[in-house]
């Protein structure tokens, strides 16, 4: 190796490291066990976004019905005026409540829309993490049938 | 046949994509003719990528509904292509892509 190949290889691994450095956001979650196997919420959410330090926001919307017929299929939309990097849903008495995790890269608008079940009558959250803090907005959805099985 | 449907439609220079994934998303908790628990079985990633680049990417928990439906929107045009691909708890993988209109 002469020095013109090791300068060159050392500028790739700067380069590297400078791409790096300017998208930290690129990285994506991916399921996390730890986080989706979790009846606890906050331990979710400190898996998550590492810390459950949460506020009320009124720029989030929640958008899921006021009573659910049937328990298996409960339509969610979120959508926020916030810069969102990730959006999480939870259903709170659901034997593990986290339900969907997004990840928002820059370009992609702060919108998310599903269907998730419901065990029972409980709250839902909208979990939007803007700017390094977490901000939230829930409901209550009532439920007739429940839709976990059993 | 893929398992995935895809519509991508865009509105003033943002793409509406919705999307439905055949999968019976098996929660581990219903039980079987013969009384026992069947095993969980469900898409634990999904990613949709346009030109290349990610767009969008969601990880779930078995508490999303059967045939898994997604909604969301990104900054694009007209022809331009969406890729959607998920993977499962068994390690099973699928993958569509479509154009947008």
């Amino acid at each position: 190796m002469n020095r013109r190949s090791i300068l060159k290889a050392a500028g790739a691994i700067m380069a590297a490291a400078a791409t790096a450095v300017a998208f930290p956001r690129m990285v994506f979650a991916g399921y996390n066990a730890k986080a989706f196997k979790n009846p606890k919420m906050d331990d979710s959410l400190n898996e998550l976004f590492g810390s459950s330090t949460t506020a009320p926001s009124g720029d989030i919307k929640l958008k899921a019905p006021d009573i659910a017929e049937n328990g298996a299929v409960v339509p969610i939309e979120i959508s926020t005026s916030l810069k969102a990097d990730r959006i999480a849903f939870m259903v709170k008495e659901n034997p593990n409540p986290l339900a969907i995790v997004a990840d928002i890269p820059a370009g992609t608008q702060s919108t998310v829309k599903t269907r998730v079940r419901m065990g029972k009558t409980t709250q839902v959250m909208a979990v939007v993490s803007a700017d390094g803090k977490l901000y939230t907005a829930s409901k209550e959805v009532k439920v007739t049938i429940g839709g976990c099985g059993g | 046949m893929s398992s995935i449907r895809i519509k991508a439609k865009e509105r003033k220079g943002s793409v509406d994509v919705k999307t439905l994934m055949k999968h019976k998303m098996e929660t581990g908790l219903r039980k079987g003719k013969d009384g026992k628990k069947i095993p969980e079985h469900w898409i634990t990633d999904v990613t949709a990528e346009s030109g290349g680049k990610v767009v969008f990417a969601a990880a779930f928990n078995t508490s999303i509904s059967k045939d898994p439906y997604l909604a969301f929107k990104f900054e694009g045009k007209k022809g331009d292509t969406v890729k959607i691909s998920w993977k499962d708890s068994k390690g099973k993988t699928d993958s569509a892509e479509t154009k947008v209109k």
